[in-house]
């Protein structure tokens, strides 16, 4: 039996662009019912292990141009520049918001916002909160947000399907985590705020409620995904765990060197003015492969690493600006940086690619918007800049809000019937997989599987021939992963129900990272393929779209919005 | 260089409210990876022994506050504890002063609700736009860096109940507020941003009895972020009652 509840939206996901997204409407609108529903309580969502800052013009020596040319450039020129344009115009007041909500910046002597330097970034913009700005940005949101009796929350409720008719999407069908019970919670339009799918890989500074679910609910929905080649590695993770340390340590002065106590990354000279440990994100990461390959690595027993070295700064500026880099440093792997070396290499962090969504935050299918890592507008293209992220989930977060609540008010009600309907059969398929005690897969073992395909074909370099192998493979577990084997049978807290449902989603997403990978002859952003080592605007100048079909990922393209930024060779 | 093992008994509370009348214990034999936490203990069972066994977690780096249970007793992250902490056997039980979902879930509805009394957000007179006169011209409020460290540390919480798991009080007394609850609504009157101190004083001294609070201290020691919440209630405590003092002299409520 289904339950049903019926509001003005639904918002899936309880980040930062799903409480923006949530606070936005609701606030625009007292009369209006705004369901949040999120597979976690909010103030776990991911956006809580966000370190270093986020970026929005506030300096005199700073200009929305070079913001935007900034962002443009990083991207490779793949980002659409009407959405960065937009972008890099919205941030300043929005941050500023986050500020009036309580958000704990950190400040400058005269009580003004301060701001330091991120990779990629000419001058200082990005604001923070000591290195803990994910954490406060999230709990900010989710604390102003509770004062809006509107919002009306599902906390741990793990979303499963879209329900759509008539072409359009009027909510969604939902397994309450805690009865087993399922739900129809109807809308006359739905945002996906569920954030990225680092998870698909072995090694990623992504915790594990990172696993793509707006992005599968989209796709299986006929919604395309764009750029799913693209796939960020942060330069500097701890070896084994994969915990982010944050690119403010290098923002703040920190070094990176290699085993031969070199700043290695002065010869590369991809920093911008004269600091060169300030690289964008692709760059330093392919640096520090290369000086692994070069044999100017350390080794330990998890590979291959090198170091931030922050010794220089000192424990008063490292206790001041980087305190939780301090503490993770301490706790997982017993290394105080006042003194010694972090160990670190590249590690996934972020999807470029996600749901295909314009500036206005919608997707092309009627009623469904998305926002933030889930979505692809595109404003990181080929290669995010750090700290631009966090303010993408609040400038896109509002956007959407604003625009799934003016589609809610222009659009009629669907038949409540038919969708609970469709919630019915989708709780039957659910509930048939729960301690299911057949099938021949065991969950963690073709995790496993998925997470070594995509990260022997889909590392920081690529080659053909290893592209292949992971489309193939990926092809083969999504298909393998239609017999899983439950043992579970409880109705409550059926965390295995739960990871089973995550890995099928991860598996569509691995393929079309796969397969989009292998399609791109070209060298661009995070995509570096060996075999096509440059930029070639000529014949890939064009976004990747991934439609879903029963054999997989039918591939197509879109233009790229081009504005005033032409594209040129991106040297730093 | 090479990865250390050994066996390592871990005794974990199972819980299913369809079968099971009281809680039961299960044991696991797991070989124990030397710079394992214990959460990666409880991940092992998970994905090689048992995979019925339910309890929370996520951000494996201490900031998302999911994974709070009792080992061998006392409050902890299990992602920041490390399993060398514990020689022979270990003891994983839900988080104390809940009831128990399942397994190593814990029903955290009571302390949402208590989080939502104590009006965790910035409070204005105003609307924002008949405020833009306390806003700078970047449409921030001005803040010292003093200022703000006079919140700062209370703003630390991660919502992980350790200290309500930890606190004899909220053990007798299920209407307590509770320490988190308390330090993130001091957290707010402390910031110079805000003007609800009196709605929240008026909450902590009423329903939200913070005078039950006997200072027993363990809230903070068991804080894994330091955030110090009986701090914040001895001094949520002082101010509850200068207000409430001062509502005796200035009958329209002082502050």
């Amino acid at each position: 039996m289904v339950q049903s509840s019926r509001h003005d939206i639904v918002i899936v996901g309880g980040g930062a662009a799903g409480l923006r997204a949530a606070i936005q409407a609701a606030e625009a609108n007292p009369d209006a019912s705004v369901a949040l529903v999120s597979k976690v309580y909010p103030m776990r969502s991911h956006t809580v292990s966000a370190e270093g800052g986020a970026a929005a013009i506030a300096r005199e020596d700073d200009s929305l141009e070079l913001h935007g040319f900034d962002t443009v450039k990083g991207s490779d020129f793949l980002g659409d520049q009407d959405v960065i344009e937009y972008f890099v115009e919205d941030a300043p007041r929005e941050l500023a918001l986050l500020e009036n909500w309580g958000c704990p910046w950190s400040r400058n002597d005269d009580g003004s916002v301060a701001t330091r330097a991120f990779g990629g970034m000419t001058t200082k913009r990005t604001w923070y909160a000591t290195d803990k700005v994910g954490f406060h940005m999230l709990h900010a949101l989710f604390q102003h947000s509770m004062r809006f009796p509107n919002i009306v929350r599902y906390d741990e409720f793990f979303v499963t399907k879209l329900l759509v008719e008539d072409g359009s999407c009027q909510g969604v069908a939902a397994l309450e985590i805690r009865t087993g019970e399922f739900h129809a919670i109807l809308g006359r339009a739905v945002i996906l705020a569920t954030g990225g799918a680092g998870k698909i890989f072995p090694f990623t500074t992504n915790g594990t409620i990172k696993t793509g679910d707006g992005m599968a609910l989209a796709y299986r929905a006929g919604v395309p995904l764009k750029d799913m080649e693209f796939v960020q590695y942060h330069p500097t993770g701890l070896p084994g765990t994969g915990i982010l340390i944050t690119e403010a340590a290098r923002g703040e002065g920190g070094y990176l060197r290699n085993n031969k106590d070199e700043r290695f990354l002065v010869e590369y000279d991809y920093g911008v003015g004269d600091k060169a440990e300030l690289g964008p994100r692709d760059m330093v990461s392919r640096a520090i492969i290369q000086e692994f390959e070069a044999g100017r690595g350390f080794e330990n027993r998890y590979g291959s690493y090198c170091a931030v070295d922050l010794r220089h700064l000192g424990e008063k500026h490292i206790d001041a600006k980087l305190p939780f880099v301090r503490e993770l440093a301490r706790t997982y792997i017993g290394v105080d940086p006042v003194h010694e070396y972090i160990p670190i290499r590249p590690v996934v962090h972020y999807m470029m690619g996600g749901v295909d969504t314009d500036i206005t935050a919608a997707t092309p299918m009627p009623g469904l918007y998305a926002a933030g890592e889930v979505a692809c507008g595109s404003l990181n293209g080929a290669n995010r800049l750090g700290s631009n992220s966090l303010t993408e989930c609040l400038v896109f977060g509002a956007v959407a809000g604003r625009n799934a609540m003016a589609f809610a008010r222009g659009s009629s009600e669907g038949d409540p019937a038919r969708l609970v309907a469709q919630a019915g059969e989708e709780a039957a398929r659910v509930e048939a997989l729960r301690g299911n005690g057949k099938g021949a897969e065991q969950i963690s073992s073709l995790r496993v599987e998925m997470n070594s395909a995509v990260e022997a074909g889909c590392g920081v370099y690529r080659q053909q021939d290893s592209m292949a192998v992971a489309a193939e493979a990926t092809r083969s577990i999504r298909q393998r992963a239609a017999d899983l084997n439950l043992k579970d049978t409880s109705k409550v807290f059926n965390t295995e129900l739960v990871t089973a449902l995550e890995l099928l989603n991860m598996v569509e997403l691995a393929e079309t990272l796969a397969v989009s990978a292998l399609h791109r002859k070209e060298s661009r952003g995070a995509h570096t393929c060996r075999d096509y080592p440059t930029r070639d605007d000529q014949n890939f100048l064009y976004h990747t779209l991934a439609h879903r079909t029963e054999d997989g990922p039918r591939l197509d393209r879109k233009d790229v919005n081009l504005g005033h930024w032409e594209p040129q060779e991106r040297k730093y | 260089m090479a990865i250390e093992t050994r066996m390592l008994t871990v005794e974990i509370t199972r819980f299913d409210p369809d079968r099971d009348e009281v809680p039961k214990t299960q044991e696991y034999q797991i070989p124990a990876q030397d710079d394992w936490k214990v959460l990666d203990a409880i991940n092992y069972i998970k994905d090689e022994v048992d995979s019925s066994i339910s309890y929370r977690w996520s951000c494996r780096m201490a900031v998302c506050g999911s994974c709070g249970m009792m080992l061998n007793g006392e409050p902890k992250l299990t992602c920041k504890t490390a399993l060398s902490d514990y020689d022979s056997k270990l003891k994983i039980e839900p988080l104390a002063n809940f009831p128990i979902v399942r397994d190593l879930v814990v029903d955290m509805d009571g302390f949402m609700e208590k989080f939502r009394k104590v009006k965790p957000w910035i409070v204005r007179a105003k609307e924002r736009a008949e405020d833009m006169e306390n806003l700078n011209e970047k449409g921030t409020f001005s803040q010292s860096p003093a200022q703000l460290a006079s919140f700062k540390q209370f703003s630390m919480c991660i919502n992980c109940l350790l200290c309500y798991a930890a606190c004899p009080v909220v053990a007798n007394e299920p209407e307590f507020i509770g320490p988190a609850a308390v330090a993130l609504g001091h957290r707010y009157n402390l910031d110079t941003r805000d003007e609800g101190e009196a709605q929240r004083n008026a909450i902590f001294r009423g329903e939200g009895t913070v005078f039950s609070c006997s200072f027993a201290n363990e809230c903070s020691e068991v804080c894994p972020k330091n955030v110090d919440p009986a701090a914040a209630l001895n001094q949520a405590k002082l101010a509850a009652v200068v207000d409430w003092a001062k509502g005796l002299i200035l009958p329209r409520g002082g502050a």
